[in-house]
Formats: C-alpha cells, sequence, structure tokens
C-alpha cells in the first residue's frame, strides 16, 4: 500500500486549509450570479439548470430580494435579543441567506422540510411566523411550534438526527401514493437540511442509504459554511459531500450558496424530480458562516479575519441587488420598502419576544403521555401543592 | 496555593497525564484548537501537538467506536462528548462494547478508555444540553461512573480514572466548572471508590453526588438554624459503590435523603435508597426520601430552577422524617421524589 490517496480526482480531495482554497467552490459548483451580480455566462455546470433561471421574472427576484432581506433582518434580531440578555442562545445564519431562500422557495406547501437549528430563512420560506422561533431560544419552550402547520419540522439541535426523520417520511409519502402522479397539487417531496459536520455522523449516512435504497422523494441539503464550530471541512470528510452522493445511488450538486437564483433552480429541478418519483439529490450548497457558531462562541479562536474577508465580498444580498439594479428590475423606492418592512417586522419580533409569559409551572408535567400516567399525575399534583404552600409565605 | 477553577483542575489533570504517559491521548470534537467548548481541553494541542490532543469529525460513535480500536493497541484514550445528550450516538458502542469487552474476553482484554461527558443541568442551556444521564452507565455492568464535585477531586479523580484500567465514564457538572477552590496541584482526594463526608452531622444524612452536592451542603447550613443536624455524603464514584461509608453514616444518623438531580424513577437515587434501606432498615426512624429531578423529559430553561433539587425541596424532604415519630401519611410507602 502507497500512501497515495486512492481518489483519482485529486482536485476534489479536501485537505488542509492552505493546500485548498476554501473560498473557492471549484468549476462544478452551479453559479448564475459573480459577485457583483453579472449574469454568468452558461456553463457545463449551469447548463442544466439555465432554463429554470430564465424562466424567473423581475417580479420573482424582488420576491426573492425581499426575502433575503428580510430573512437577515429576523436574524439580526435574534442576535440582538439575545446580547440583550432576552433569549439565551442564538444561532445565526448570517452569509447563509442564499442558500436557505433558494431552498426554501423551491418547496410548496405540501412539501416538508427538516431542519437543523440554524435554518430561520427556510422557516420563513414556509410561513413559520419568525416570533414562533425565539421560544426554545428563550428557554420558554423546548420547540414551540406544531410542525404540521407550515410542514416545518421542529428544530434539531442532535446533529444529524433530523436526516433520517425526513427520509422516513419520504418514505411515507411514497407509499401514500403522493409521488409521482403528475398531479402538482398532490405531488410531494421532502427537504432535509444539515451542515458540513453533519455529514459525518452516521445518522445521516443512513438516511442516504435508506433513500438510496427506496429511491424516496427527499433533498439533501447540506450548506457546507466551512465550519462546524472550530473544525474546517478538512477534519470533517475527504470527499466533499456532493461527490459522495453517487456512492448512496443518486446524483449530487454543488451550488453557490450565496448565490440565490442558482441555490432557488437546483433545489426546484431536484425537488421536480422527487416529486415526480425520480429519487433523492444531495445539494451540497458551498457557502460560508460569517459569524459566530452561535452567540457563545469564539471564533477568533479558530479562524483568521482575512477568510472572513474574502467570503464578506460574495454577500448574497449584495449580489442580488447588483442584478436587479443592473437589469432594472428594481427601483429605490422598492430597496426602500424592504428595507421599512423589515424594520417593522424588526419591531414586531422584538416585541413579542419580550411579552412572551413565561411558561405556567404545571405545564411542565403536559404532553408527556397521551394517557395520564399515575406516577407523573401524582407528581404534579403534589408539586402544585407544594409550591402552592409558599405563596403569601413571602417566598 | 492559587484559585483554581474546576475547568483548571480538569485541564491541569489532563496536562499531566498526557506528560507522564505516552499512550495518553485525548481527543473529540473542537478538543484542538478551540480547546473544547468548556475549554477544558484549552492548549493541549498547542502544548503537546496534534499527535496527542486532536479533532475528530463529528460523530460520537465513531469518536468511541475508534477509541475502543486505539485501547487495542495499547493507548489510553481520553475522549470528550460535547454535552451529555450528544453521547447517546455512542451509547451503542459504551454499552455493547466497551463496556463488555473484558468479560467477552475472559479477561484477556481491558479497555482503560475515559469517556468525559459534561452533565447536568442549572445553566440555562436549550433542550439536549442538560441531560444527567449517569444512570444510564450506572445501570451497565463494566463501566465505572465518576463525578466529581470539587476542583480537588476533578484534579484526582480524573488522574485516577486515566490511570484506571477500567472504562471510566466521567461526568462533569457543568454548573460546577467554574467553581473556585483554593489548592495546590497536584492533589490527591480520597481513593477511587470512596465516598467523602463532606459535612458531619449526628440526625440525618444526606447522600448526594456531582452537580448537587453544593446544594445540599446549603441545606445542611439552613438545617442547622432550625435545629438538625445534618451530614452530607458526596458519593464521587457512583460505580464502584461505596456501601460502607453510606451504611455506617445511616446507621449513625437513622434517616437518610438522596439528593440527585437525574429523574427520580429508575435512577441513581433510587439505587441508593433501596441499598440504604436493605442495609439500615433497623437503625431508619423513617422512609428513605428522595429528592429528585421530576419524571418529565428536562424543561425548559425558564422552569429549570423549579425542576432542579433545591434548598427549599431538601429542607421540606428533611422536616417529613418522622421527628415526631407520627407516620407522615401522605409520603409513607409512596417513595415519591419530593
Ligand atoms: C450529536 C451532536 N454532537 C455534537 C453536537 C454539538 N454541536 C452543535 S453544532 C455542532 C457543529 C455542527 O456543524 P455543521 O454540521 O457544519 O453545522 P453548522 O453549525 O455549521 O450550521 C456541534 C458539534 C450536537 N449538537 N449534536
Ligand atoms: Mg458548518
Amino acid at each position: 500500500m502507497s500512501d497515495e490517496p486512492t481518489v483519482r480526482h485529486h482536485e476534489s480531495v479536501v485537505t488542509p486549509a492552505g493546500e485548498h482554497d476554501i473560498t473557492d467552490g471549484g468549476p462544478d459548483m452551479v453559479q448564475f450570479l459573480d459577485a457583483e451580480g453579472n449574469r454568468l455566462e452558461t456553463n457545463e455546470s449551469n447548463a442544466p439548470y439555465a432554463e429554470i433561471v430564465e424562466a424567473l421574472t423581475a417580479e420573482d427576484g424582488r420576491a426573492m430580494y425581499r426575502d433575503l432581506v428580510l430573512v437577515r433582518r429576523v436574524d439580526a434580531e435574534g442576535h440582538a435579543l439575545q446580547r440583550q440578555g432576552e433569549l439565551g442562545l442564538w444561532p445565526s445564519l448570517l452569509g447563509q441567506e442564499a442558500a436557505q431562500v433558494g431552498a426554501g422557495r423551491a418547496m410548496r406547501p405540501q412539501d416538508y422540510a427538516f431542519p437543523g437549528y440554524r435554518e430561520h430563512g427556510v422557516a420563513w420560506c414556509k410561513g413559520v411566523p419568525p416570533e414562533n422561533l425565539l421560544g426554545m431560544f428563550r428557554g420558554v419552550n423546548n420547540g414551540g411550534w406544531d410542525s404540521n402547520e407550515n410542514n416545518f419540522h421542529l428544530y434539531t439541535i442532535v446533529i444529524g438526527n433530523q436526516m433520517l426523520h425526513a427520509t422516513g417520511y419520504a418514505m411515507g409519502i411514497q407509499r401514500d401514493g403522493a409521488v409521482g402522479t403528475g398531479d402538482e397539487s398532490r405531488d410531494a417531496a421532502v427537504m432535509a437540511f444539515t451542515g458540513d459536520g453533519g455529514t459525518a455522523q452516521g445518522d445521516y449516512n443512513e438516511a442516504l442509504v435508506f433513500a438510496g435504497v427506496a429511491n424516496a422523494p427527499v433533498v439533501f441539503f447540506v450548506q457546507n459554511n466551512q465550519w462546524a464550530i472550530s473544525e474546517p471541512n478538512y477534519k470533517q470528510f475527504r470527499i466533499p459531500p456532493y461527490l459522495r452522493a453517487r456512492g448512496f445511488g443518486f446524483p449530487g450538486v454543488r451550488v453557490d450558496g450565496n448565490d440565490v437564483l442558482a441555490s432557488y433552480a437546483v433545489s426546484k429541478a431536484a425537488m421536480d424530480a422527487a416529486r415526480a418519483g425520480q429519487g433523492p439529490t444531495l445539494i451540497e450548497a458551498f457557502t460560508y458562516r460569517m459569524g459566530a457558531h452561535t452567540t457563545s462562541d469564539d471564533p477568533t479562536k479558530y479562524r483568521i479575519a482575512a477568510e472572513v474577508d474574502i467570503w464578506r465580498e460574495k454577500d448574497p444580498i449584495k449580489r442580488m441587488r447588483g442584478f436587479m439594479e443592473k437589469n432594472g428590475h428594481a427601483d429605490q423606492e422598492f430597496f426602500d420598502a424592504v428595507d421599512a418592512e423589515a424594520d417593522e417586522i424588526a419591531a414586531r419580533i422584538r416585541k413579542a419576544c419580550q411579552e412572551m409569559p413565561n411558561p405556567e409551572l404545571p405545564t411542565m408535567f403536559d404532553n408527556i403521555y397521551v394517557d395520564e400516567h399515575p406516577v407523573v399525575a401524582a407528581e404534579r399534583d403534589e408539586f402544585v401543592a407544594y409550591h402552592a404552600s409558599f405563596e403569601g409565605a413571602g417566598h | 496555593m492559587s484559585t483554581i477553577t474546576m475547568a483548571n483542575a480538569l485541564n491541569q489533570a489532563l496536562r499531566d497525564s498526557i506528560a507522564e504517559d505516552e499512550n495518553v491521548l485525548v481527543f473529540g470534537e473542537d478538543v484542538g484548537t478551540l480547546g473544547g467548548v468548556f475549554r477544558i481541553t484549552d492548549g493541549l494541542t498547542r502544548d503537546f501537538g496534534e499527535d496527542r490532543c486532536f479533532d475528530t469529525p463529528l460523530a460520537e460513535a465513531g469518536i468511541v467506536g475508534f477509541a475502543l480500536g486505539m485501547c487495542l493497541t495499547g493507548f489510553r484514550p481520553v475522549v470528550e462528548m460535547q454535552f451529555d445528550a450528544f453521547a447517546y450516538p455512542a451509547f451503542e458502542q459504551i454499552a455493547s462494547h466497551v463496556a463488555k469487552m473484558r468479560n467477552r474476553t475472559a479477561g484477556k482484554v481491558t479497555l482503560p478508555m475515559v469517556i468525559r461527558v459534561p452533565y447536568a443541568g442549572g445553566i440555562g442551556g436549550v433542550e439536549h444540553h442538560c441531560d444527567s444521564s449517569e444512570g444510564y452507565y450506572a445501570h451497565t455492568p463494566g463501566l465505572k461512573v465518576v463525578t466529581p464535585s470539587t476542583p480537588a477531586d476533578a484534579y484526582s479523580l480524573l488522574r485516577e480514572a486515566i490511570a484506571d484500567p477500567d472504562p471510566v465514564v466521567f461526568m462533569e457538572p457543568k454548573v460546577l466548572y467554574w467553581s473556585k477552590a483554593d489548592l495546590e496541584l497536584p492533589a490527591t482526594t480520597e481513593p477511587f471508590g470512596r465516598a467523602a463526608v463532606r459535612r458531619n452531622g449526628t440526625d440525618v444524612t444526606l447522600v448526594t453526588y456531582g452537580p448537587s452536592v453544593p446544594t445540599a451542603l446549603k441545606a445542611a447550613e439552613a438545617a442547622q438554624e432550625e435545629g438538625w443536624n445534618v451530614e452530607v455524603i458526596d458519593l464521587r464514584t457512583i460505580v464502584p459503590f461505596d456501601d460502607e461509608t453510606v451504611v455506617e453514616s445511616v446507621r449513625r444518623t437513622g434517616r437518610c435523603v438522596v439528593v440527585s438531580e437525574a429523574q427520580g424513577f429508575g435512577g441513581v437515587a433510587g439505587e441508593v435508597a433501596a441499598r440504604v434501606t436493605e442495609r439500615c432498615f433497623h437503625s431508619l426512624e423513617a422512609p428513605v426520601l428522595r429528592v429528585s429531578g421530576l419524571d418529565i423529559p428536562y424543561p425548559a430553561p425558564k422552569l429549570e430552577h423549579t425542576y432542579l433539587p433545591g434548598v427549599e425541596r431538601i429542607l421540606d424532604a428533611i422536616a417529613r422524617l418522622q421527628w415526631d415519630d407520627v407516620p407522615d401519611l401522605h409520603h409513607a410507602g409512596a417513595g415519591a421524589t419530593a
């Protein structure tokens, strides 16, 4: 055995920083807009998706831009609320707006999303009120929304677990006959979200095995934001996620996660295929976590500012705005209106957060079993009586 | 003497173990450059190199399974699980393989592995960051289960855990990471397998461990004002269990309350209560009571202060120990958590 890696495409091997460029997604990456918002020529990697992008109207572009700005504002507000002590923790999506809005907008109401914990932009696109995301981070509940209301599953903090749930859901709708009927309002598919770090987990890999075997209607959307807390890609995998999909029996695509048109087009093609019964796709959105891992993290301990600066130039909102301005798709009035709307939403979220009631003590005994369990019921009654005994006693 | 936090003490124990034994390796998620999310491995990679302390891919079953393999080649891995609930992906490796290897190989193979698990609540963590998972490990024969409550014990017990030939699940109470003590390291405390009497008393024995020890000591001080002289025992090692120290104390005081943050049903506190009852029945003036977490999923942070065993609940349990020889009808036999 030689020390040479057995991989043939040397350029696709993920190696320590310095040996490969973590700011460049390479020639396979599907991209429609450059950093300034110029529409790129059709090339080998974006050609299969060009038709989808061509079909987008100026109106569609404005709607995407609006989502990008509002989602960033929601995120900034979450961050600010944490800094002011209103939330215990906040995981920021800063930098990943285009990846998430592109994916989110490719879903139809009947499609189901299984998020990690950073998918505030997907939640937005699925119609989940942003206020609902705050409860868990404020510490008033352990989830906080009805996942069936918007087909947006609860946030899953344990890395990779939700990939299995998503695949199971996809296998369920497959059995229900909600796939490949040709009825646009009925055919459904699933999107499962995780990060670059998540691809190392057993659950992730099992999900891909199951999805491949069942040819399930699920799209795995991996946001490769280059970091899993302090660990860069080369500590998680040797071959990037999009190239590994083949080994599970379905296609993998790397898309520029900071280009909302590309993210949308690739997601739409994958979801259309899944709904039509053509099975799974893995999308690797090549992007960057501009902020800390969460508000508890200090990234200066492990990454250099120059890297962040390079990625700042690739900002997804600046890029989309550039595209719209160059093509006369929106005027100043539009941009101002979106900003004003963002301020309104931020104020609304802030108010909702501050007014969020603390949970009543007995509620922690609720919803543990469908039928009341006598041990829990007895504890609750004892506990309520015990706390009541302090009332009026100066406690 | 200097002021040392539990986090400092754990870091120093890792340093000294790495320096003294070339087979000791430290690995896990974010333990290298970052030094761990709680900074327990701070500076180890810098000072000892990637060979001795390194980041792994994000997969706990992988970390523990891979540590097992390394043990077979003579290494002594000390692995970090980032949080209590994130050790569950590794549970199969731990319960089915790590715990049983010595038994399955008829004693030919031992696994000198330490699995460090930051555990328990009280830090306002979102869900999955606050579990008291010691019961799962304690219930699994073949594993030693250790939990320090002081910086000195953190140092001494971790050194002993690393030197121990058996696999040790080393449970670190997150809420005590920044607790301080004036001490000189290296420190040697009571040996592995010995409980420590943290406060001497004559009327009632509080048996506790890990994050609940400071709370129990506070409750003991408060109880003194009400006229009860309380003894506080810190188990330190849940497995091996020190029957001797606990039984001696309860036979002397005649009353016992077990305090533990974990859910009460089927937990370590119940095991302690059963052992005490079996061994001290004729000395007991009252049923052994438990003050534990409630039998519900760990609640959202805004409710955790009511969920966790606090001074008031401990005092309430002490008050119910049939001091007037009037049976407490509400609680007698119910065995319910206070
Ligand atoms: C099973 C499990 N292990 C460890 C953690 C702690 N943890 C939280 S996020 C994270 C890194 C995740 O990185 P990645 O998948 O790239 O997602 P990102 O945070 O970058 O969006 C880790 C290790 C966890 N939540 N679950
Ligand atoms: Mg990541």
